[in-house]
């Protein structure tokens, strides 16, 4: 147990905070905690998760998506045509919706494997041809969802918020079993060196296209996810999102430079971002003060994370690799 | 010869210069009108905005960081500028461009502190930086447009004109000059460069490495606040979010202008070219009076192809 709390140390910490700020949520909501306020903020929570996920398959491999709201967009808005109907039609929509997710994920590693395109800047110009296109779908907000699926999704089993419930299985269904394959370990060989991990002979184009691939089907799921919470489509939501997906995965203690952190870390971060939001609105304070406050409760997590260098003992060390 | 090669701006740099001519060669096709004296200056006035902030964001660039606090920078410009000089009081109004532009180099130094000493990313830092200058701005104006004007001196660097040449434009030439002149001829210019490319070996070469990130930092608020001043100017007003649709432009820009994401490579030169390019695609592409959704498509598509010849062109050599 001590091995897998120091081996994990900044998901730990980052799962402390959650438990922490979670607790002062409950406790200073006026409603108290309920089944019904903790379902509202684990559907908040989990739309920021995913998109936290998809920002981190970009991240891990040394990336980074600005096209994650964008796609995020798109698929909202097509979710917002096809995710309707009789049982079978909902089900093809939905494989639609993540088709759409996966092949903007592939078009985005595209242009950064094959195009040699700095993945900033690439996802910066597919952002604006993924807004374009929701734009083309969705020229105004619109659209429904089947609303008994929305339910489904977004309601509670037995008390559980259906959110939470979704999120472990991501980790314990998806991360887990994929963290100990060939695949997994490539993406933390590829981020830490990608000359070291192509002189061991590993496919690094593959692995990079398969990371984008996966980022594009978990901004999709992060997309349809948020259509089951608004029943609508809107080519607008995208730009919160991405800014927002960078700064969680930071404070989930995955770092920026490749390599670092997991995919429970960047959940916890977006988990604690939407918490502290949410925290906000029922803490009392001014509500035009609120946005500063966030502000500067961000800052002072990533400052704190930062502030390691401050005892360094070798001012060498800070410069990094 | 050598130093004449030297001199020449990179292939890198002259790209965009290429794009531009054949988007206006282009766009005439369709729309004579573009070939217009007219229409070109109030492109170059309209170019100026951009520029400046392009400037900035060049510099940042070089030393292999990035700034995402631009929107509330220029914004928090122009509020303090248009309150000042809507105080009525002819002391404040007199202070407005002097003290907008001290507000973008404090908070060009306070994005220093976070890359310089927390070592924080400045992808991250900037944008906490810019969250907190949000909400300190909608704290002040209570979440409205801020009542305030321009002054006289704000609207002639935004509209005014020189013997038909936009003073706008003379003022991001300017700019231009004087930062060429800085990179070209002090040590700071190479350190920039230096730090991009290797930061750790610039360290180790004696180089103070944090003043000169302090120093990039605040030139690119100085720009950013610089550009909020000429807006605020152009537009007569500060409005919440007006800086919101200039942070990726000017990135763009950057890059398209041939200076690396990454650091250590690039020039202004190729900048100017990347702010020309990126300004006629918007403006054009607004001329043919198509959606929003094929004016977004397109312009993702020619920054994507752009990029892709560049990258072609430079393994060609």
């Amino acid at each position: 147990m001590g091995n897998l709390l120091r081996s994990n140390q900044r998901e730990a910490i980052a799962i402390l905070v959650l438990a922490v700020l979670l607790t002062l949520y409950l406790a200073s909501h006026p409603s108290g905690p309920n089944t019904y306020v903790i379902t509202i903020w684990a559907n908040q929570c989990l739309i920021l998760a995913l998109a936290a996920i998809a920002q981190f398959f970009a991240v891990i491999v040394r990336g980074i998506d600005l096209s994650v709201g964008a796609v995020m967009a798109l698929t909202n808005c097509v979710a917002s045509y096809f995710v309707i109907g009789s049982g079978l039609d909902m089900a093809l929509g939905i494989a639609a919706v993540l088709a759409v997710g996966v092949a903007c994920g592939l078009f985005n590693g595209a242009v950064v494997v094959f195009g040699r395109i700095q993945p900033i800047v690439a996802t910066l110009a597919t952002a604006s041809l993924f807004v374009g296109l929701a734009l083309l779908l969705r020229p105004t907000p619109g659209g429904r969802i089947d609303y008994d699926l929305a339910d489904a999704f977004t309601l509670d089993v037995f008390g559980i918020p259906t959110a939470l419930i979704i999120a472990a299985a991501v980790i314990v269904l998806f991360w887990v079993p994929l963290r100990r394959t060939g695949l997994g370990l490539g993406l933390y060989a590829v981020g830490s060196s990608e000359q070291a991990a192509f002189q061991s002979g590993m496919p690094v184009p593959v692995i990079r296209l398969v990371s984008f691939a996966m980022g594009g089907l978990f901004a999709g799921l992060a997309g349809l996810y948020f259509s089951f919470v608004t029943t609508t489509g809107d080519a607008g939501i995208g730009p919160n999102y991405t800014l927002n997906s960078i700064a969680a995965v930071v404070l989930g203690g995955v770092a920026l430079r490749g390599g670092v952190g997991t995919l429970t870390g960047a959940m916890a971060g977006a988990f604690i971002l939407k918490t502290i939001g949410s925290l906000m609105f029922f803490s009392g304070l001014p509500p035009l003060a609120q946005p500063f406050i966030e502000g500067l409760i961000l800052a002072g997590a990533i400052a704190i994370g930062g502030a390691g260098v401050l005892r360094v003992r070798n001012r060498l060390e800070v410069f990094g690799k | 010869m050598n130093t004449i090669k030297q001199n020449l701006p990179s292939p890198d740099a002259l790209f965009p210069y290429l794009g531009a001519v054949l988007l206006i060669l282009g766009g005439s096709y369709f729309f004579p009108q573009i070939l217009g004296v007219d229409y070109l200056a109030q492109q170059l006035q309209i170019a100026a905005f951009l520029g400046v902030l392009a400037l900035g964001a060049t510099v940042v660039i070089l030393l292999g960081h990035i700034d995402l606090s631009v929107p509330w920078v220029l914004a928090g410009a122009a509020i303090i500028s248009t309150s000042l000089v809507g105080s009525g009081n002819p002391a404040l109004a007199a202070a407005a461009i002097p003290a907008a532009l001290l507000f973008g180099v404090l908070v060009g130094i306070v994005n220093g502190v976070g890359v310089a000493i927390l070592r924080i990313p400045s992808m991250v830092w900037t944008l906490a930086v810019n969250s907190m200058l949000l909400g300190v701005a909608v704290l002040n104006t209570g979440g409205f447009n801020p009542k305030g004007e321009a002054s006289p001196a704000m609207t002639l660097l935004a509209t005014g004109d020189l013997a038909g040449i936009p003073v706008a434009f003379v003022v991001w030439m300017a700019v231009t000059g004087a930062m060429a002149l800085l990179l070209k001829r002090s040590g700071f210019g190479r350190y920039l460069s230096a730090i991009g490319y290797n930061e750790k070996a610039t360290f180790l070469s004696g180089v103070s490495t944090p003043s000169v990130i302090f120093a990039a930092f605040a030139i690119a608020g100085l720009c950013s606040a610089l550009g909020g001043v000429m807006l605020a100017g152009y537009a007569n007003q500060a409005y919440q979010s007006m800086g919101d649709p200039f942070l990726l432009p000017t990135i763009a820009a950057v890059v398209i202008g041939g200076t690396s994401i990454l650091g250590g490579r690039g020039s202004l030169i190729g900048t100017v070219g990347g702010v020309l390019f990126i300004t006629l695609l918007t403006s054009i592409l607004s001329v043919m009076q198509i959606t929003d959704a094929w004016r977004n498509i397109i312009f993702g598509l020619i920054i994507i192809v752009m990029l892709l010849l560049q990258t072609l062109r430079r393994k060609s050599q």
